[in-house]
C-alpha cells in the first residue's frame, strides 16, 4: 500500500512540473508589459526600466522560470496589481468560501445523483428510468448560471425565502450549493445508471443470486459496491469541470470565492492573480486526484497490485 | 430524413464499409449505425432540432423580423424600461424588447449563429489537436508516448472554465480568439479517447500484417487506424459541441466571450440580469435557447454512440 501511494505522489511530479512550465509559458509570452502593468499607465519610461531590471524581466527565460518554480514552491504566486496584496495572501481570504461552495455542491451531486442512478438502473426501461434519464439529460444541458438566476428569481424575488446573494448564514450557501450540484446530479444519475448495469450483467451477480442470497445482500454487498467503484474515478475527472461550474454560480450569487475574484481580475488585466488562481486550483485538482487514487486503493485491492 | 438513409448507407457500404468491417453481414457500419439510429426517436429528436438550428442560424436575416442591433423607440415603454411581449404595444415585438429597446427574438435567432459556429469551429480545433496528438502518442509508444500523455494529463489538470478565462484575458476577446481557446481547453478529452483506441489497434493482427509486409508507418495509420477513428469522432464531435456551446455561452455571461453589439446568448443574460425584476424574460429565453441547442446536440450524440458503437451499447445496457 505504501508502495502504491509512493509510486502515486512520484508520477503527479511530471503533471505538477507541466503544470508550473505552461503557466509560466503563458505569462512569459503575454503580450502586455508585466513592468508597465506594476508601475500603472503614468509611471515614465525610466521607472518602467527599473521595474523591469527589479522584477528580473530582463533575465533568460530559463532563469525567469527558475525562480518563478522557485517562489511558487514556496508559496509566492507574486503581487496582484490591483488589489495591492500578495496573491497567495489574496487566494486564502477567498479559499474557504469556495471550499465550502466545492464540499456542499459534491454533496447535492451525490445525494441527487447516486439514488437516481440506481433506481434507473435496477427499473431498467421502467417509466421511472425513462423519466429520470430524460430530466437527467436536460439537466445536463441547463447552462449553470441560468438555472442559478431562475432559482434566485424563484426563491430570493417571487417567494423570498432565501438571502439574493453574498455569504454568512447557512441560508445563503442553499441556492448556490444547489445551483452547483443539480447539473452535476444530472451527470452522476446518467453514470451511476450505467455503472450498475454493467455490474448487474456480470458473473458473479448471478453467482449471489444463484447461491441464495437474498436481494438486499446482493444489493448492498455486490452490485453497489462495485458499481460505486468507476463513480470515485469520475468524482476525480469532474472536479476541473466542476469548479467551471463553482466560477459561474459564484458570479451569479455575489460569493465571495476565488472564482469570483479570478473575474474582477480580468476586469483589471491583473495577469498574475488570474494565473495564480489557475495554477492553484490546477493544483488542487491534482491533490484531489491523487487523494480519490488513495482511496480508490484503499477499497479496491486489485488497483494496488494494478501498479 | 429519406436523404440521410441513402447518404447514409452509400457512405458505408462501397469502399469505407469493406475495408473497415468486412462483418458477417456484408454490410457498412454507417448501414448498420444508420438502422440503429431511426429507431431511436431521442436521437431523431436531436437530429431535427440541430438540422432546424442550422437553418435557422443561415437563414437570420429572413426569419428574423427585424434589425437585432436596432435600437427602436417603440421598443421602450415611457419609463425607458424594456417592454415586455405582454403588452399591445409589443404586437411587433414577439418576445418583447431588450434594455435598448432592441427586439428580443432577433436576436436570439442571431444569437444561433454565434453559438454554432463557436461550436463547429472550436470543436474542429480541438478534433484536429486531439486526434493529432492521441494517434501519434498511441501509434509511436516508447518516450514520446509518454511525453504527450503527460502533456495532456497536465493539460487535464487545470480546471476548464478558468483556464479559458485566463487565456481569453491574456489573447483580449475577439470571435476568432474564443473559438481557438475553447478548442485548446477541449481537445484533452478527444486525445485521451483516440489514444486507448489507437494503442489497442496497434497490437491487433492486421495492424501487425501490414507493417510485416512492410508498410510505411504514415499509409499504416491513414489507410488502417484512422478509419477506425471515424465513429469515434463522429460521437465525440456531436457532444463536443454541446460542450462548446455551453463554454461560449459561459464566457459570454462573465463578459469575456463575443463582445457586444454581435449578439450572442451567454451575452444577453449578462446584459438582461440587471433588469431580472422588472424583465425576466430577457434572461429566460436566451438561457431557454442555450438549454435546447446543447439539449439537440446531447441527444443526437448520445444517439450516434449506440448507434454507431454497439459495444459501448451493450455495456451501458447490460
Amino acid at each position: 500500500m505504501l508502495k502504491y501511494i509512493l509510486r502515486r505522489l512520484l508520477l503527479s511530479i511530471p503533471v505538477l512540473i507541466g503544470i508550473s512550465l505552461i503557466t509560466f509559458f503563458l505569462i512569459y509570452f503575454l503580450p502586455a508589459d508585466p513592468a508597465r502593468m506594476y508601475a500603472g499607465p503614468n509611471a515614465s519610461v525610466e521607472t518602467v526600466a527599473r521595474i523591469r531590471q527589479q522584477l528580473g524581466l530582463d533575465d533568460p527565460p530559463w532563469i525567469q522560470y527558475g525562480r518563478y518554480l522557485f517562489r511558487a514552491v514556496q508559496g509566492d504566486l507574486g503581487f496582484s496589481y490591483h488589489l495591492q496584496l500578495p496573491v497567495t495572501r489574496a487566494l486564502m481570504s477567498r479559499i474557504p468560501y469556495t471550499f465550502l461552495l466545492i464540499v456542499f455542491g459534491i454533496m447535492v451531486e451525490l445525494l441527487i445523483g447516486l439514488p437516481v442512478g440506481f433506481v434507473s438502473a435496477l427499473r431498467q426501461y421502467s417509466r421511472w428510468d425513462r423519466a429520470g434519464m430524460a430530466i437527467a439529460l436536460l439537466g445536463v444541458s441547463v447552462p449553470p448560471f441560468w438555472l442559478g438566476l431562475l432559482l434566485l428569481f424563484w426563491f430570493s424575488f417571487l417567494i423570498p425565502i432565501f438571502p439574493l446573494g453574498g455569504a454568512g448564514t447557512p441560508a445563503h450557501l442553499v441556492l448556490p450549493a444547489l445551483t452547483v450540484g443539480l447539473g452535476g446530479a444530472a451527470w452522476y444519475a446518467r453514470m451511476t445508471r450505467s455503472s450498475t448495469l454493467e455490474v448487474l450483467g456480470s458473473d458473479y451477480v448471478r453467482t449471489a443470486y444463484a447461491k441464495g442470497l437474498g436481494e438486499s445482500a446482493v444489493l448492498y454487498r455486490h452490485i453497489m459496491r462495485n458499481a460505486l467503484n468507476p463513480i470515485v474515478t469520475m468524482i476525480g475527472m469532474d472536479i476541473p469541470w466542476f469548479i467551471g461550474g463553482v466560477v459561474l454560480v459564484e458570479q451569479v450569487f455575489a460569493w465571495p470565492g476565488i472564482g469570483r475574484m479570478a473575474v474582477e481580475a480580468i476586469i483589471q488585466v491583473d495577469i498574475p492573480l488570474i494565473m495564480g488562481t489557475v495554477i492553484f486550483t490546477a493544483v488542487l485538482v491534482v491533490v484531489s486526484s491523487i487523494m480519490i487514487d488513495i482511496a480508490q486503493a484503499i477499497l479496491d485491492p486489485r488497483i494496488r497490485e494494478q501498479v | 430524413m429519406a436523404n440521410l438513409a441513402s447518404s447514409g448507407s452509400a457512405l458505408g457500404s462501397p469502399g469505407a464499409g469493406r475495408s473497415i468491417e468486412a462483418g458477417p453481414a456484408e454490410q457498412g457500419m454507417f448501414a448498420l449505425g444508420w438502422r440503429r439510429f431511426r429507431r431511436d426517436r431521442l436521437a431523431l429528436l436531436g437530429a431535427v432540432v440541430v438540422l432546424l438550428l442550422v437553418f435557422v442560424a443561415l437563414a437570420a436575416p429572413l426569419i428574423a423580423p427585424h434589425d437585432p442591433s436596432q435600437q427602436y423607440d417603440e421598443g421602450l415603454t415611457s419609463n425607458g424600461l424594456p417592454v415586455p411581449s405582454t403588452l399591445p404595444q409589443s404586437t411587433q415585438f414577439i418576445l418583447g424588447t431588450d434594455a435598448n429597446g432592441r427586439d428580443l427574438f432577433s436576436r436570439i435567432i442571431y444569437g444561433t449563429r454565434v453559438s454554432l459556429t463557436v461550436g463547429v469551429l472550436a470543436n474542429l480545433v480541438a478534433i484536429t489537436i486531439g486526434v493529432l496528438i492521441g494517434a501519434v502518442a498511441g501509434f509511436i509508444g516508447g518516450w514520446g508516448e509518454s511525453l504527450l500523455m503527460r502533456f495532456t494529463e497536465t493539460m487535464m489538470a487545470f480546471p476548464t472554465l478558468l483556464l479559458a478565462i485566463a487565456l481569453v484575458a491574456i489573447l483580449r476577446p475577439s470571435l476568432w480568439i474564443i473559438i481557438f481557446v475553447i478548442g485548446i481547453v477541449y481537445w484533452t478529452w478527444i486525445a485521451k479517447v483516440v489514444y486507448g483506441q489507437v494503442r489497442s489497434l496497434r497490437t491487433r493482427d492486421f495492424i501487425i500484417a501490414a507493417r510485416s509486409i512492410g508498410t510505411p508507418d504514415l499509409p499504416i495509420v491513414l489507410r488502417h487506424i484512422l478509419p477506425h477513428m471515424v465513429p469515434v469522432i463522429i460521437v465525440w464531435g456531436t457532444l463536443g459541441i454541446a460542450t462548446n456551446v455551453m463554454l461560449e455561452a459561459s464566457l459570454s455571461y462573465l463578459g469575456i466571450g463575443v463582445q457586444p453589439p454581435t449578439p450572442s446568448w451567454g451575452g444577453m443574460i449578462q446584459q438582461g440580469q440587471q433588469y431580472y425584476r422588472s424583465a425576466p424574460w430577457l434572461v429566460i429565453y436566451p438561457g431557454l435557447a442555450i438549454m435546447i441547442t446543447v439539449f439537440a446536440f446531447n441527444l443526437l450524440g448520445d444517439g450516434l454512440r449506440d448507434a454507431l458503437d454497439p459495444i459501448q451499447r451493450k455495456k451501458l445496457e447490460g
